[in-house]
């Protein structure tokens, strides 16, 4: 049968990006862990921090849209159909998380570093 | 061995799957339109067969990576004098202007699987009966099994007056020919844009690779023009060689009405025959007799013929559509050779109905390696391909059409009601500049 493999799928995306993938995977892993560490630590989300990540989130995914125009030399105003605004989503809204996590990750192990992690809420 | 049991061609219900497991989805559409297979075998067959590959360009490379995946003890020889490899279908993102000259080249050397052996010399002649190739300088290479991948010869002498040394100059351009060709063709044609004028585009009335390439960059020189303020003191004429604009009639149809929309000048039943490069007059073969079209910047895609190693062979047609021009005689389902069935034909070679485009070779690799694979296992493969092909039909910078077809002029989409075929689209632009050639390039070292 013919069905997908996941290691066509690496294999196209290493040709595509060389050794940029490793690192972008690796900023995505560092990111994940880091935003888990930090929720684990504070027990809960802290909401201004989550704010701020979340502005950030949105200029990172105009950031992702504008990386997509310049790699594919156009842009979403050549958006011709429904699946290209889906498309269009798509980045926005994988810059938006991606930048968000990141940078509530980056933002929250700073403070704890520093001494300013929110308490945790008391248990028992 | 175990032989592999395929599926229908197109995996479409995989494709959909895949689509929407993929956050990427442009991505995972990109993947999918190129052709994603399956995971490799396990096991490989155990043999001692002699194969020779002639040609190691798209088809000759991926089938080198395949066999020597797939088999265990094989002598596999692949012959070809040329170091660059050229991924052929960037030469009209260069001639564009959307690529710098390099952008197509590699080196042959980087996709050669470590077990197969490269003859840096072309084969000069091949005989099937004794079942041997010779290389241009003596070298007899005898085979148990032969795969022919040769490819396509640009026959610019058939042109009368054409000078392949004068492209880039005085408005002659022509893609085709070299990546060097296709940006001194930019140049040109950004010379063009700047000024106006008359733009004359053609194809070639013979087989040709990729039969959606005159038509893009028809649609790329309008969409310069535009963006550089001079197509309304322009013209672009495209002069097609049959009743037709495209092989399929939906397709046809499709950019009949684009042409109309973007006030091309379309000319049926125009072959080609000859260019006066001080006039700058092409000439052209009509019903009505000879007729002479004068222009400011011309695309010329000179005629194209099997490559000479074959059609001086007794491997090609010997009646039919693909006698003439020397295309080898495989079943097209299987591309195995008609007359001597240890010898297959993959690629621009192969004499078979449609597609001599890089989505081909993709599919017709696997099926002709499950083939050969299963003689040499004394099995048999129910691998058949069904003429699949793709292109990527840019229609201006930023959206393309993403055209996918079999042999029977269906079309035959891999996102049905997600990616229309005949829709131009964001996303197939987006695949066509940066997911095929990754894909492409996965596909000569046989990991897709």
């Amino acid at each position: 049968m013919e069905s997908f493999d996941p290691a066509v799928f690496l294999a196209v995306f290493l040709e595509m990006m060389g050794s940029i993938f490793w690192v972008l995977l690796a900023v995505a892993l560092l990111g994940l862990a880091g935003f888990a560490w930090v929720v684990w630590r504070e027990r809960t989300l802290h909401s201004r921090r989550l704010i701020r990540a979340e502005i950030l989130g949105v200029l990172g995914g105009f950031g992702a849209l504008a990386l997509m125009a310049y790699v594919t030399v156009s842009g979403f105003t050549d958006a011709g159909g429904p699946v290209d605004w889906l498309l269009i989503g798509v980045i926005w809204g994988m810059g938006l998380v991606g930048t968000t996590i990141l940078s509530y990750a980056v933002m929250g192990v700073f403070d704890c570093l520093t001494g300013r992690c929110a308490e945790r809420p008391q248990t028992g | 061995m175990t032989p592999r049991v395929p599926g229908p061609r197109g995996p479409v219900i995989d494709r959909r799957r895949l689509l929407q497991m993929s956050a990427a989805g442009a991505s995972a559409a990109a993947l999918a339109a190129a052709g994603v297979l399956p995971a490799r075998p396990a096991r490989a067959v155990e043999t001692s067969a002699r194969i020779v590959i002639v040609g190691a360009g798209a088809a000759g490379l991926s089938m080198a990576s395949r066999l020597a995946d797939r088999l265990d003890g094989a002598t596999i020889t692949i012959v070809d004098a040329r170091r660059r490899h050229l991924y052929q279908p960037g030469f009209t993102l260069v001639a564009a202007g959307l690529k710098d000259k390099a952008y197509p080249i590699s080196r042959t050397e980087d996709y050669l699987p470590r077990d197969v052996e490269w003859i840096e010399e072309s084969a000069e002649e091949i005989d099937p009966e004794a079942r041997k190739v010779v290389t241009e300088e003596g070298r007899e290479i005898a085979y148990d099994y032969l795969v022919v991948a040769a490819g396509i010869d640009l026959d610019y002498d058939a042109i009368d007056g054409m000078e392949t040394g004068r492209i880039g100059q005085e408005g002659l351009g022509s893609h085709y020919h070299s990546p060097e060709a296709a940006w001194a063709t930019w140049r040109e044609m950004s010379r063009f844009t700047q000024l106006g004028g008359t733009g004359l585009f053609l194809r070639p009335a013979t087989e040709m690779k990729c039969a959606g390439a005159p038509l893009k960059y028809t649609f790329m020189t309008d969409d310069w023009l535009r963006r550089r303020g001079t197509r309304e003191k322009s013209t672009i004429i495209y002069a097609a060689h049959s009743g037709s604009l495209f092989s399929v009639p939906i397709v046809h149809e499709k950019v009949r009405m684009l042409f109309q929309d973007r006030g091309f000048d379309a000319r049926y039943n125009h072959v080609m025959t000859g260019i006066d490069l001080g006039k700058k007059e092409a000439v052209f073969d009509t019903p009505d007799g000879e007729q002479t079209i004068g222009y400011d910047f011309i695309n010329v895609i000179p005629p194209m013929r099997a490559a000479k190693v074959v059609r001086d062979s007794p491997l090609p047609w010997q009646e039919g559509p693909f006698a003439a021009d020397g295309w080898m005689e495989v079943d097209k389902h299987t591309l195995r050779h008609a007359r001597y069935p240890n010898v297959f034909g993959v690629g621009d070679i192969a004499g078979v109905p449609k597609g001599k485009t890089a989505a081909s070779v993709k599919w017709q690799v696997p099926v002709a390696a499950d083939h050969l694979i299963a003689d040499i296992a004394g099995t048999t493969s129910p691998m058949s391909y069904d003429g699949y092909t793709s292109c990527p039909l840019i229609t201006q910078m930023g959206r393309a059409m993403l055209v996918e077809f079999d042999y029977d002029n269906n079309l035959t989409p891999s996102f049905p009601g997600v990616v229309a075929p005949l829709e131009e689209l964001w996303v197939t632009w987006v695949m066509k500049t940066i997911a095929l050639k990754p894909t492409y390039i996965a596909m000569l070292r046989g990991d897709a």
